[in-house]
């Protein structure tokens, strides 16, 4: 117990307590606190613990760099795993599990895995676990990995919005960098869009505090929100950028309490990155011990809650930096050492011991820093005395994530030991703590230059820091921590090295180090140190890993957004679905379209059902909506040559007035749709493509005709959506037609004969009568504007059940195709499938002219006789063939012949009916054949497709 | 998001657009005197320039086929047309 | 040049000592003037290709070229599944060779590739989709690959977390199955690979660009590198998206489009979910790590790209199709996301097989399913390469395939994409 609470330091609300809990042990806060802050002043020190060997972890950093303090929070009744406490406010009830703790972070004993971690280097599981396989070992492995648990009770809800921004200026960052430049653009009329994750803007003025232009900072703070407003610009709080992207996207996440967070997508003409630094830690002996700190860290939570990270205290550091946190420490009654690698540093009030030229060696304890060793300093090395708490600063690494996520490059600065952006090398222009530029005047006067801000900067006092390189050594005895989460040490560095891994991305990989949720940001320099210190070379010599999006974790429920359920996936709906579903209609979906599948009660048996709505059919009248079926006009003089082009069978040759069944191919010559086409008049046809094809179906033709037609004569127009077309079919269809008050010409075979079109108007208006069947019967494809679809409905509803029929639904309409053999494209095809496979061989024998996919149909495979074709296959006895079995042959080796697609009782025949693919099929009529499904077999024998009326009496009858 | 100038549109974002094919193929016909060689090169074969790319897009909102040249590498567009004889 | 033998012995022997005792992995090696063999790429297929190389074919001057470091490229940029659940015979006959040799590859290579077998479903939402799951389970028994057909009780048994609510925009219905599909390190592969090859006498050379392909009478004789000329009249490419750029310098033309595909890593939690998932209604899919970190991806960024880097509508698209699949994952964050560029075949086959002039072999074309072929290309190429005639488990994959019009197109012929 080493934190404490300052009695006035902060801005929280001592008047509020806010009682929270840590593994079930109730603690104590206040309002305005985070979780970090909460748990440092109570005293908590063993927040979790480690990710490999188990060792006791307390608190580090102040934001996205802290490596330890993670917990899965409850709240609500809803869990989230692996919280950062640094970045979450304390509220009222907050359960929080420690990870890695069974049962507790400070209960434990000193873990045994940590006793035999000699034995347990970076990749130890590359060399051993092989006996038996690795999948022995795998469950004890994956049971001792990961950090938090995921409740499996609590799915979040999918509200978090989605909002595209586009701004003059974007400044990523509002410490001092940032609100100048903010301001200096907003002054110039700029609409500027100032991003920050903490709560509130201000960086590092809002712990470190500050004179601006003669006044607290605050009013500096005031103004800059201020102008940007004016200028049409906004301040948005507690909101990340996280991913820069081509062509100028950025990613940001908002987080909102009270309401869902938001998925921002941001494009600014000029982007500034103020994103700051962060800062990095020393390496001595046991440097992972709970007490170890950030310096930066520790005044941040003094200065901001009040929460004092120990009482006598070491402050190392390398660096001017700390030396803010170690006054502020001694002011808040702490007993403070400063230990500096330097010969010189900043003079020291009096009360704080000063050493000069002294580094850690060791800190010593079992669950707690209690003990450190010095090296160097006046008392020479091994000097010892009592500290709870090490504050460190190693330097710092500018955070130059999204500069090199737009493709930035970066340049070493020797005099900050730092990587740091090169100008012009993206489209970010970085200032203050991000480009190396440490302190506040000159961070003010840089921000307030590089946005070509009028006039003088914002003044200030303030020196640039002054900081001095420092690398891990990797003779010290012990272990020194590179990387706390996933417990990498400079030892597991050096094996990394001593067996060749010495690339920065073999490094990682190798060792894991980096690749822990806080993402690197405290350990990838460290690493990169080590290692160069280790194989004697620079850090630019050593190289850096890759950036790459999300720049901090992003709840995926924020990048997914809405879209879920029907919004991931839109369905396409019938102008009619309302009706149907009053009808008793099972709505199912069917290439992307929400269509019936059978009517009926709740409950029913729905392969009953549909057969009993196809024997309907068969035996007095059905009726469908069939209005997903395409419509793509094609308009104009051109437009049969454009037909001829883009089909298999020729559209050209058509009369006015007459439908006609055609294909359409890829240039690899398969089949891509088929469907009827319509000539209404000589410049006018209408492509009825599948229902899921109307789009491609569109662009093949769209890119015939401006590629190698002259796009003038000839025009597209998809009308799908703009027609209802309900279908009447069964040996009464024409009864129907005739009792519905239709024009009385539509009755007529003359005036409308099988494979006609007449356009005319009824009651409502236009209405478009065709003379098709997907049935094999009679039928009626009735189209009028969708308005009118419900007058249709109507009218045809009422003459159908006078004449005994019903609605159909889709199921009872594929089982009337089936025993036609009347194919479904994609279901009884496949993206081999050529035409003369399918039986039409006519056109590629005798078309003599240029045609979409000619060419390909003549290939050496295509040409093969043994090719899957198309033909039906009957059963003995009741039970259809399962569609996705194989046919095989009845003797010799068991290999697939070819595979049923579709099947199902053919309500015309009364038996079983199927569809199948099989190799060299159309020469095997009458051929007994065995089906394999999934181990069992049955016999089946060849037959044509067309099972039911086969000479198509029944489409006239 | 990368955006594209659609040459009747303007500049709309990269999920509006569907790659074709590379520019400058040109379709051997008539089909009984195109090798099954010359065929396969005109379907398949490309150059996949690392670099400077000339390609056919089409902007599937407005079904408008047009010309781009852009870098694979950056992913900068250098330029967009329209087919050779289409109204810019 | 005897391999160090790694095992939880010598694991106690180092640590007792502090390790000192370990040695490089493999050798890294300064090429000579010439060679047997000369591979480009150093990923898992062109290591692997140089492993058996020297160990199915005795070949010991053979060196692999990598212009980074080993594993760098799709090697170490994919979602670690292996399987081998396709339709088409060539396709089993390719796949499910590479799974048995991946079955034995961490004995092989005395390297642990932490293959975990834990099985893998493709699901399906629709009764067609059922059908041709059918359809594909039914070839994987033909051609004697374990498939069966799942029920949606049974996929739900397996994979407690899938979406179950009444507003499930694709509700599971089943799938197919494969009990010996799974997930391995991919890191290792490649790793094991090298390290096994450079103790059979291969020169593993990093940061060595290839610049030029000479040739001589129609038959190649070396390669210009950044190190100076190498010679070798058998040449090897495995060089996934760098592979037209390659084959251009012998004036091969390649039916190749190369596009970024990405990947994403959420934070580790302790084990959610036991198999790896591919789900055809999404188009997602999703295993978890050993470290706990859900590991998934989606299709491609359909613009024809080499740069490294994803784009957000893909992001967008793959992350909220894995949470309409387990609305529960929405509580993580997604840590790590990158991409690798991938070349893409027509019919989204591998190429294995001569190009151009004589002694030029290539392997690529693996699209978005390299790693899970990375033993089986690697023996492929090798006999191709030692032997200068195919394996007849590669000849369907030979070049000639496009203008004999014999495309092997699993998306086409199954209806699932790779």
């Amino acid at each position: 117990m080493s934190g404490w609470r300052h009695p006035t330091a902060g801005h929280v609300d001592r008047t509020r307590p806010v009682r929270f809990f840590l593994d079930g042990r109730p603690l104590e806060g206040f309002a305005g606190d985070t979780l970090a802050s909460a748990l440092l002043a109570s005293g908590e020190r063993v927040l979790g613990r480690s990710f490999k060997y188990r060792r006791p972890r307390g608190l580090w950093g102040m934001g996205g760099e802290e490596p330890n303090a993670l917990f899965d929070v409850t709240e609500n009744g809803h869990t989230t795993p692996n919280v950062r406490a640094t970045s979450l406010p304390l509220r009222e009830g907050m359960a929080l599990r420690s990870v890695n703790t069974a049962g507790g972070g400070t209960a434990l004993a000193p873990s045994l895995i940590d006793l035999a971690q000699r034995f347990l280097p970076a990749g130890f599981y590359y060399k051993t676990f092989m006996a038996g396989g690795w999948m022995r070992w795998e469950p004890m492995i994956r049971r001792m990995a990961g950090l938090g648990r995921l409740d499996p009770g609590t799915v979040p809800v999918a509200d978090a919005p989605a909002v595209n921004i586009r701004c003059d200026v974007l400044v990523i960052g509002g410490g001092p960098a940032g609100l100048a430049a903010a301001r200096a653009k907003a002054r110039q009329g700029a609409a500027v869009w100032l991003v920050d994750e903490a709560p509130e803007i201000g960086g590092s003025l809002r712990w470190r505090g500050g004179q601006i232009e003669g006044a607290d900072w605050h009013a500096f703070q005031r103004d800059v929100a201020e102008t940007v407003a004016s200028a049409g610009g906004r301040v948005l709080p507690d909101t990340s950028v996280w991913g820069a992207f081509d062509h100028g996207l950025y990613a940001a996440w908002e987080r909102r309490s009270g309401h869902p967070d938001r998925h921002w997508r941001l494009r600014a003409r000029d982007v500034v990155l103020a994103t700051g630094a962060i800062e990095r830690p020393l390496w001595f002996a046991n440097n992972d011990l709970p007490g170890v700190m950030s310096a930066e860290a520790a005044l941040h939570h003094l200065s901001l809650f009040g929460a004092v990270a120990g009482r006598r205290v070491v402050v190392a550091t390398t660096n001017d930096s700390a030396y803010f946190a170690a006054e502020a420490l001694a002011a808040a009654g702490c007993r403070v050492t400063i230990a500096d690698t330097r010969q010189n540093g900043p003079t020291v009030s009096d009360g704080v011991a000063h050493l000069l030229g002294a580094s850690l060696q060791r800190a010593h304890g079992s669950r707690s820093v209690g003990r450190v060793t010095l090296n160097g300093g006046p008392d020479g090395a091994g000097a010892e005395f009592d500290a709870d708490t090490i504050l460190v600063s190693g330097g710092w690494t500018p955070s130059v994530h999204l500069h090199c996520q737009a493709g930035g490059k970066l340049d070493w600065r020797t005099d900050i030991d730092a990587l740091v952006p090169r100008a012009g090398t993206s489209p970010l222009k970085a200032v203050g703590a991000a480009a190396g530029t440490f302190g506040l005047a000159a961070s003010l006067q840089e921000g307030h230059r590089v946005a070509g801000g009028d006039g003088p900067a914002p003044r200030a006092e303030g020196a640039t820091w002054h900081i001095a390189p420092v690398r891990p050594d990797p003779t010290l005895t012990g272990r020194q921590w590179v990387d706390l989460q996933n417990d990498v040490t400079v030892k597991d560095v050096a094996l990394a090295a001593r067996e060749g891994y010495r690339s920065v991305e073999h490094l990682k990989r190798y060792t894991t180090l980096g690749m822990a949720t806080d993402q690197g940001r405290t350990s990838n320099f460290a690493g990169l140190a080590a290692m160069a210190a280790l194989t004697g070379r620079t850090i630019p010599e050593t190289g850096t890993t890759t950036y790459r999006p999300p720049f901090a974790p992003v709840p995926l429920g924020v990048i997914g957004g809405t879209r879920r359920g029907e919004r991931f996936a839109p369905l396409k709906r019938l102008p009619l679905e309302a009706a149907h579903r009053s009808q008793g209609a099972l709505m199912r979906e069917y290439g992307w379209w929400l269509r019936p599948a059978v009517y009926g009660e709740d409950g029913l048996d729905e392969n009953a059902a549909a057969d009993d709505e196809a024997r309907v059919a068969r035996e007095r009248v059905g009726l469908y909506d069939a209005s997903p079926l395409g419509k793509i006009e094609v308009l104009g003089p051109g437009a049969a040559e454009l037909m001829d082009f883009c089909g298999y069978i020729r559209m050209s040759t058509l009369a006015p007035g007459r439908a006609r069944y055609g294909l359409m191919l890829n240039e690899t010559g398969v089949v891509h749709d088929d469907g009827v086409v319509l000539r209404l008049a000589e410049d006018r046809f209408i492509l009825s493509a599948s229902s899921s094809h109307v789009a491609s179906v569109r662009l093949i033709l769209e890119e015939a005709r401006q590629d190698r037609f002259d796009p003038s004569r000839v025009v597209l127009h998809d009308v799908t959506d703009g027609w209802v077309t309900l279908t009447v079919t069964g040996p009464r269809a024409g009864a129907v037609l005739a009792s519905a008050g239709l024009p009385e010409a539509l009755c007529d075979d003359a005036a409308l004969p099988h494979m006609g079109v007449v356009e005319t108007r009824w009651a409502h208006g236009r209405l478009r009568v065709t003379r098709v069947s997907f049935t094999g019967d009679r039928s009626y494809e009735l189209s009028v504007p969708a308005r009118h679809g419900r007058a249709l409905h109507a009218v045809l509803d009422g003459a159908v059940t006078a004449e005994g029929g019903r609605w159909i639904g889709l199921e009872a309409v594929l089982r009337l195709r089936a025993e036609k053999g009347y194919i479904l494209i994609g279901k009884d095809t496949d993206g081999i499938t050529m035409p003369h496979d399918l039986g039409w061989t006519r056109p590629r024998e005798k078309r003599s002219d240029e045609f979409f996919g000619r060419r390909a149909l003549f290939t050496p495979e295509a040409s093969r006789p043994d090719r899957r074709q198309l033909v039906g296959l009957s059963v003995e006895g009741a039970e259809a063939l399962p569609v996705g079995a194989h046919v095989v042959p009845t003797e010799g080796a068991r290999r697939s012949l070819g595979f049923v697609t579709s099947s199902g009782h053919g309500p015309g025949v009364g038996r079983p009916v199927a569809l199948a693919m099989i190799e060299g099929g159309r020469g095997l009529m009458g051929a007994r054949v065995d089906v394999f499904h999934l181990g069992a077999v049955v016999p089946a024998r060849i037959e044509a497709p067309c099972a039911f009326d086969p000479a198509g009496k029944r489409l006239h009858a | 998001m990368q955006l594209f100038p659609c040459p009747f549109c303007g500049l709309r974002e990269e999920t509006e657009f569907h790659f074709a094919a590379e520019a400058g193929k040109v379709r051997p016909e008539p089909a009984p005197g195109v090798s099954d060689a010359r065929w396969a090169a005109y379907l398949y074969l490309n150059d996949a320039p690392k670099g400077v790319a000339r390609e056919i897009w089409v902007h599937r909102t407005c079904g408008e086929f047009f010309i781009m040249e852009r870098d694979t590498v950056t992913r900068e567009v250098i330029s967009s047309s329209a087919l050779p004889g289409r109204a810019g | 040049m005897t391999m160090q033998r790694y095992s939880g012995l010598s694991l106690v022997r180092e640590g007792l000592r502090g390790h000192r005792g370990w040695r490089p992995a493999w050798r890294k090696a300064t090429p000579a003037a010439a060679y047997d063999a000369v591979i480009v790429g150093g990923g898992g297929h062109g290591l692997a290709t140089a492993y058996y190389l020297a160990r199915q074919h005795n070949m010991r001057r053979v060196a692999v070229l990598e212009k980074g470091w080993i594993g760098g490229g799709n090697t170490g940029r994919n979602t670690t599944v292996v399987r081998s659940n396709y339709f088409y015979p060539e396709s089993v006959a390719l796949y499910d060779l590479s799974l048995r040799l991946f079955e034995g590859l961490s004995r092989e290579l005395n390297f642990n590739v932490m293959l975990s077998q834990r099985g893998m479903l493709i699901a399906a939402h629709t009764p067609m989709q059922m059908e041709i799951c059918a359809r594909i389970a039914n070839a994987m028994q033909l051609n004697g690959v374990d498939g069966s057909l799942l029920s949606a009780k049974e996929a739900r048994r397996r994979l407690p977390l899938l979406n179950n609510t009444a507003d499930a925009r694709f509700a599971c219905m089943g799938g197919i199955w494969q009990g010996r599909a799974g997930v391995a390190r991919h890191d290792a592969v490649a790793w094991g690979y090298a390290r096994a090859a450079s103790a059979l006498g291969v020169d593993i050379v990093e940061g060595c660009t290839v610049t030029d392909l000479l040739t001589e009478g129609g038959a190649v004789t070396g390669v210009e590198t950044s190190h100076g000329t190498i010679r070798a009249d058998r040449i090897g490419l495995a060089a996934a998206g760098a592979t037209p750029g390659l084959a251009a310098l012998a004036g091969v033309r390649l039916p190749i489009h190369a596009y970024a595909l990405q990947a994403f890593v959420s934070e580790p939690v302790k084990p959610i979910l036991d198999t790896v998932l591919l789900y055809l209604g999404t188009g997602t899919y999703v295993s978890q790590s050993d470290k706990g970190e859900l590991v998934f991806g989606g299709g491609l960024d359909r613009v024809p790209s080499y740069g490294q880097r994803g784009n957000l509508p893909m992001q967008e698209t793959v992350i909220s199709g894995l949470l309409e699949m387990f609305p529960a994952f929405a509580q993580l964050k997604l840590l790590r996301q990158w991409a690798g560029v991938v070349d893409v075949v027509p019919d989204s086959s591998p190429v294995i097989g001569p190009a151009g002039p004589e002694g030029l072999y290539i392997n690529c074309g693996w699209g978005t399913g390299g790693f899970k072929a990375i033993p089986a290309g690697g023996w492929l190429l090798a006999h191709l390469m030692a032997t200068g005639a195919h394996h007849e488990i590669s000849r369907p994959f030979d070049l000639s395939r496009f203008a004999e019009g014999r495309l092997i197109d699993e998306a086409a012929g199954s209806g699932i994409a790779h």
